[in-house]
Parts: C-alpha cells; structure tokens; sequence
C-alpha cells in the first residue's frame, strides 16, 4: 500500500486519494495554435522513474496536492500542497 | 537453419507412447542474434511473436528477428485473464477484434499447438432495463456486421448459471445479460508458445534475454540497435513493446506518445471442482469484475487498473479488496475459497482506450502500441494487421484510423465514451 504524508491530516493509505495525473504539464495560452494545445492535452512523458504528480485527498480534507514519486517503484519524496500560496503558508507555520 | 520439429498429431502422440516419449524434438531454437536482420521486431509478446509469423508465414518474407528482454511471453502475455471476445462496437475496431476471433477460431490448426482455445460464452450483466437497453445498441451492431450476440433474460440466465447472485435484495439485481457466444477464453502460455514455434520453424530467430539498450537513427531512418547482446542492424523495425512503448519511442528521439504506463492486476483461487463454464462480466455503478474458471479448476478474475502510473509489475492493496467485493456480490459461494496468486501487468493505456497501428515519423519503423486492458484477445490479428502494415508499408483500411495523429484530426475511437483521460478507460 502506498502512503501519501498529507501535509494537513499527516500519513494515510492511498485509497484515501483519488489520482489526478501529471503535475508538471505546462498548458499553453489560450490562444496558443491547436498543434501546441493538442501536445498539451493528448501527449505524455509517461515518465519512468521520479515524477510530480497530482492527488486528491478525496476521503480526507480535500486538498489537492503534488507527490513526488518513483513509478518504478512507488516510492514518495515529498508531498506538497498544488495551491503555491497555501503550501508557502503552511511552510511559514511550521 | 529451420529446426525440423516433430508436429503434434494422433499418430505422433501414439507413437511416442511407444518409445518413451523419445521422439519429441526442441520446439524452437535459441539462436545467437545476427549483425542484421531485413526486419527486426522488438517484444517477444503475444503481438510480437504472432506478426514475425503472419510475416513468415503469410507474407513471405525471410531474415526476420523477435528481440525479447527477458523470457517469451514473460511481460503482459502470461499477465492476463486469457479472454477472448470481440464485442466491439466503433468501425476499425469491430471489424479488427471481428476478424481477430476468426483467426483464434483456427489458431491451433494453423499452429499445430493446442492453444485450448474455448468458446465458452462471455456474458456481461445488466442490472437495469435502461443499461441493457443502452448495451443492445452494440450487440444489434455486432449483428448486424456478421457477429454473434444474444440478449438473455433473468431467467435465463439463472437456468444457464444457477449460483450468482440472485436475490432480491442484492445491491445490483440482475435484470439481464449480453452475450456473445463464440467467445471464451484460451490458454496464454501456449498462445505464445505456438506462435514461436510456428515461427521459428519458418526461419524467425527468437532471440531471448536481449534489451534494445539504445537507438541509432539518421534523421529519417533508424540504422541501428544496441542490444545487451550486441549491435543488430535492421532494413526495418517494429515496435510491439505495449508497457514499454514510450521508452522506446523516446529512446528513438520521437518524443511522447498519447499513452500513459498503468498497471492491471489479475488473480486466481486455489483450483475446484467444475463451478462456471463461462466467462461472466459485472460492471455496474464503478464496480468492474470479470471472472473465469481454468481447465485446471482456478476461478481467474479481475477488475480495474489501479489507477497511478506506473512501470512496477506489482499490484496494490486497494484493488485488491475492490475485487473481492465484487467476487462476493456477484457470486456468494466463493467465500471460502483460497486466492493462490495475484500478479500485474504494465499496459499502455491510450487517450482514448483503443490501440496505435502505423506507421512512424521515421521511414523504417513500425509502431503497436497502446493495447489497454485488452491486448490478449487481439494478438492473432494484431500479429496479422501489423505484418501488413511492415510488409506493404502502407496501414490496411481497417486499421487505417488507428494512428497516432488521430486526436489532431478530433477522430476518438473511445469504445466507452470516457473522454481523454489514459485512467479512465480501464
């Protein structure tokens, strides 16, 4: 079972979360050309080995958050919180 | 050097009994890999060793290579649920997965290998009027393009498989069931077995625990590959890497595919006595599980991807309780018995749930790639599909749609409607 530490609620299975994908994907302008918004949208790294990616605690306070982890083997590195000013808020409050 | 292998028949079965089993010969070679090949395939896969056959075979050609990393059939093809079914719906994939089950129909005659191919039924369950309603569109469909479908009623159903579920208060009543009768299961390993054998003895080398490692290329042409067992040359490459694919495709410098590695899990009981002769399906309201029982008495299920990407071959807990679940509400009696084994796969999900056959960027690559959670069931035709696309260089009209530049021209083949999103069509 993997775990994700939860940066409100602390350490929980994962099937307190509900995935969301990549977390690193730079979306263009919207009025970027639909060649540009179609590599956005359908192509993927698919990266093998550590990568940001998004989750919800779904079953927990909701929070949408960025994990670090090695799709090889699942291990995590870190776990923040995706809205920037909140995880600069939290890091000011430890 | 072909090697003459002994064919499998009544008289050699007899005569063997006779002298002890003595008779039987190696069933395909294990040759050293040459400095080059007219084509080399990479993936010694179900996909992999059916398209070095059908180009052997059907296609006549010669000097061809299956490049495996590890054993043949070690990846998905002995990770499966081993069913067979081509209740597909969207124009390509209908007439694909159509054509697929009439190859399997045949598949242990062509290969003189007893792939214990069984057409046992698959029945899907409905649980509300309006679902089953909403699933006939497809099996009218199916009938109407030269396949077999069936609507059973509840009370049919309970006469042909009397130990589901059937009680009035369960969380999903049965209301109805789909079926398609030609379809069944059949046995993995001897798929790939008899493919490589097959075409080994047409002159394929079957090169095992060989890695491509790194790519050569011009700007349009790949000239060679560095493999753990030396460099190999090839006039043409083909990509049957489903897992794997993005990998490859990046080793290659052609950037990132529509495609995201997730993993599916599969499981087997301790084996019993005769319980289901066919393959039931239930799917309702989130819950996916499908189930089987083997010749050798295990019930064979599973359920959804887990969800994450990931290239781990090994499953996680979640899941594994959300099949237990479903095994539970559909079929009561399997309480007590014993899960043996549970294993995972890596598949390539696609954007929008069906599979890559084309051509490349480049001049001389081939890609299949993107098979979901189905690619068992479609290696006869993907082998037969993919050897025409590599010897003609040119896609057949039936799979001419599945490319990669699909989604610029807004042409899904989402079979579930379930949008642009790898997860979601598991």
């Amino acid at each position: 079972m993997i775990q994700i530490n939860c940066p409100f609620c602390g350490k929980r299975d994962h099937n307190e979360f509900s995935y969301g994908g990549d977390g690193q994907i730079d979306y263009p302008s919207l009025d970027a050309v639909a060649d540009i918004w179609h590599d956005a949208v359908f192509l993927r790294e698919n990266v093998y080995g550590r990568q940001i990616e998004t989750w919800q605690h779904l079953y927990g306070c909701r929070s949408w958050l960025l994990v670090e982890r090695d799709t090889r083997t699942h291990e995590i590195f870190s776990v923040k919180l995706a809205h920037t000013d909140w995880q600069k808020l939290m890091e000011k409050n430890k | 050097m072909a090697l003459q292998v002994t064919r499998f028949s009544a008289w050699n079965v007899i005569k063997n009994g006779f002298i002890g089993q003595k008779g039987w010969t190696r069933q395909w070679r294990d040759p050293k890999p040459r400095s080059k090949y007219d084509i080399v395939i990479i993936g010694g896969g179900l996909h992999g060793l059916a398209t070095a056959y059908y180009l052997a075979k059907t296609f006549n050609l010669k000097n061809i290579a299956v490049l495996e990393k590890g054993w043949i059939g070690s990846g998905n093809a002995g990770r499966n649920t081993t069913i067979v079914r081509s209740n597909y719906m969207l124009k390509g994939n209908r007439e694909f997965y159509e054509y697929s089950l009439k190859l399997w129909e045949n598949l242990s005659h062509e290969l003189n290998y007893n792939v214990m191919f069984s057409q046992r039924s698959h029945i899907s369950l409905y649980h509300t009027p309006n679902a089953l309603d909403a699933a006939t569109r497809r099996y009218n469909i199916m009938r109407q393009t030269g396949s077999d479908a069936e609507i059973w009623s509840h009370n049919e159903i309970k006469k042909k498989i009397p130990h589901l579920n059937y009680a009035n208060d369960a969380r999903f009543p049965i209301h109805g069931a789909l079926v398609q009768k030609r379809a069944g299961t059949a046995r993995h390993d001897a798929v790939a077995w008899g493919y490589a054998r097959a075409a080994d003895t047409l002159g394929v080398d079957i090169i095992q625990q060989c890695e491509v490692t790194a790519i050569k290329r011009s700007s349009q042409k790949i000239s060679s590959l560095e493999t753990s067992r030396g460099n190999i040359r090839a006039d043409k490459v083909a990509f049957a890497v489903a897992g794997n694919t993005s990998r490859l495709w990046q080793m290659a410098g052609l950037g990132n595919l529509p495609i995201e590695s997730h993993k599916l899990q599969a499981f087997v009981t301790e084996p019993i006595k005769p319980l289901l002769d066919h393959v039931v399906v239930f799917g309702v309201a989130g819950a996916h599980f499908y189930i089987s029982q083997s010749d050798k008495g295990g019930m064979v299920f599973g359920g959804d991807i887990d969800w994450y990407k990931s290239y781990a071959q090994k499953g996680n807990l979640p899941i594994v309780q959300d099949v237990a679940e479903c095994a539970l509400s559909l079929m009561p009696c399997l309480g007590r018995v014993k899960l043996l084994r549970h294993w995972s796969g890596v598949v390539d999900m696609s954007m929008d749930g069906s599979f890559f056959m084309c051509k490349s960027p480049l001049d001389n690559l081939y890609l299949n790639a993107g098979w979901n959670y189905g690619g068992f069931k479609a290696s006869p035709a993907s082998g037969w599909y993919f050897a025409d696309l590599i010897a003609n260089d040119r896609p057949n009209l039936v799979i001419q749609n599945h490319d990669l530049n699909r989604f610029k021209r807004g042409y899904h083949i989402d079979e579930r409607g379930a949008g642009s999103d790898p997860k979601l069509h598991g």
